[in-house]
């Protein structure tokens, strides 16, 4: 089996394993993001429950981290692989002809998607990590404990224009890589058949509205304070 | 028509190689790309120049040697067609046609446009066959039944003429899209069952080693293969090699 981890395809496969468990967390983070729109106070129970129940703070988070660090390490590999298998370019290359722009730069919506997660991740989760695990205020209160301070938190995130221009921007990036990358994760693991083209539609669909619902919480939190 | 040709020309497989411009006049629509190019080369050797070393053999898009990247794309601007089967009234009066060798680390470059595909024979020689018993008591192939659906879909895959298109269009220089054909024409009938774990994974292995590249599903491949190779041929071989990857 080590063999299959260094084969090409094994590779390929090991990227859409780890493409499928993103895209799951992903529609996971939007339902519950999506709360915080329709109403504030489930919003602020689902985040402390995520935030606390040890089955998602030790098993699941470690999980996705390792997806996360998995699937771009592996994009990268692959990438310069890929880049190595041709030494000499094209002097004209008509890449349009026969594929399109978001199949052709993965690697680039990826890399923008990878600065995103960084300030999302100093943004949210390494404050989190140290209200909970250096400070050790497990409570989710706000400082003065009148209530949860998710919600609160949140609003305040989004006030910013800059943060809310990037986070428009990342989700735009997301959407592109997914609409590529969506149905590449099925042909990646052997799934190409008849429920193919429906597929693609369903793909496209998700790849569109999960990104775009991210950025309507957003801006609603902006504009909605 | 008149055109301006941009040529690459590389004296061997150890120089630098560069691209040449050159002028053809009254090139009739009607003529084959190759045709174009011989009219060319005959110029050439008119004044005593090095006429362009290219592939060809049968001239008809059954051989797959025809390997030239025109205009940006393997085999040029029309589609399920090779270059010998291209024809120049896919082009217009004062064109300038850029054509490059099929480019790829697995397919070096000999000599101008002729590049080294025997990585795709090597490929071959690791599992792209059968063994049969050929002693006299070999079992009549019509013996062996067959779905219709089973057959046509070899038969699909068998067309594959190792051009090398899918390579060359390739961004990534993947030769899944070949070897995927190779296995699937096997996979998919009762001979090639006996055989098909070694198979896959022999196959698999030398084309690593050979330094193609990895596929990303971008699907240039079957939209520029003479044969309309489908995709559905790479997945076949991604389950083929998970499962005998699973079977040990
Ligand atoms: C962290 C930064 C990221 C980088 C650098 C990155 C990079 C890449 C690259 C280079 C590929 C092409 C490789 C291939 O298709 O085999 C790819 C594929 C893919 N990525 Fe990402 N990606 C990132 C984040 C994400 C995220 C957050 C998601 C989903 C929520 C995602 C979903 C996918 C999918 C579905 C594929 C297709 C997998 C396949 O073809 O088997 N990526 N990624
Ligand atoms: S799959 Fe198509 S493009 Fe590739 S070698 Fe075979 S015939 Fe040529
Ligand atoms: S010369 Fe044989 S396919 Fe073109």
């Amino acid at each position: 089996m080590s063999g299959f981890f260094k084969s090409s395809i094994g590779r390929k496969f090991t990227m859409a394993l780890s493409a499928f468990f993103l895209m799951f967390f992903l529609l996971q983070h939007f339902a519950i993001n999506f709360l915080s729109v329709l109403n504030p106070d489930a919003f602020n129970e689902v985040s402390h429950f995520m935030g606390t129940n040890p089955l998602i703070q030790y098993v699941l988070q470690p999980v996705l981290l390792f997806g996360v660090v998995y699937h771009f390490v592996m994009g990268f590999i692959l990438e310069i692989k890929n880049r190595s298998s041709r030494v000499v370019k094209y002097a004209k290359n008509n890449g349009s002809a026969n594929s399109t722009w978001m199949s052709r730069n993965m690697i680039y919506s990826g890399l923008f998607i990878l600065i995103f997660l960084v300030i999302h991740f100093i943004d949210f989760w390494i404050p989190e990590l140290n209200t909970k695990y250096v400070q050790g205020d497990m409570s989710g209160l706000l400082a003065d404990g009148e209530g949860y301070r998710y919600y609160e938190e949140l609003q305040h995130k989004f006030l910013p224009p800059w943060r809310i221009a990037l986070y428009c921007l990342g989700f735009i990036f997301l959407a592109l890589h997914l609409l590529h990358g969506f149905n590449s994760a099925f042909q990646s693991v052997g799934a190409n058949n008849k429920y193919t083209k429906g597929l693609k539609g369903f793909g496209k669909a998700y790849a569109i509205l999960v990104p775009l619902g991210f950025i309507v919480i957003a801006l609603f939190h902006h504009f909605n304070h | 028509m008149n055109l301006t040709l941009k040529i690459w020309r590389q004296k061997n497989a150890q120089s630098k190689g560069k691209m040449v411009d050159y002028k053809v006049t009254e090139i009739s629509e009607h003529m084959s790309f190759l045709e174009m190019m011989d009219v060319l080369n005959e110029q050439l050797v008119n004044s005593g120049e090095e006429p362009i070393a290219f592939d060809h053999d049968c001239r008809e898009g059954i051989c797959g040697m025809c390997s030239m990247y025109i205009n940006g794309e393997a085999h040029g601007p029309d589609r399920g067609i090779t270059t010998c089967q291209l024809h120049m009234r896919m082009f217009k009066d004062g064109d300038t046609i850029t054509i490059e060798p099929f480019r790829a680390k697995a397919f070096p470059v000999i000599k101008d446009l002729v590049v080294d595909r025997t990585s795709f024979e090597r490929i071959q020689q690791a599992g792209g066959y059968i063994s049969v018993n050929t002693s006299g008591n070999t079992q009549d192939a019509n013996a062996i039944p067959i779905s219709k659906h089973a057959a046509d879909e070899a038969m699909d895959a068998a067309t594959c003429i190792g051009c090398g298109a899918c390579v060359a269009t390739c961004k990534n220089s993947s030769a899944m899209l070949f070897v995927g054909a190779k296995i699937s024409q096997y996979a998919l009938l009762p001979q090639g069952q006996v055989e098909a774990v070694d198979r896959v994974n022999n196959m698999v292995a030398q084309m690593d080693l050979e330094g193609f590249g990895n596929c990303t599903n971008i699907g240039a491949c079957e939209v520029e293969c003479p044969k309309g190779i489908s995709l559905e041929n790479i997945a076949r071989m991604n389950r083929e090699f998970l499962k005998a990857n699973v079977k040990g």
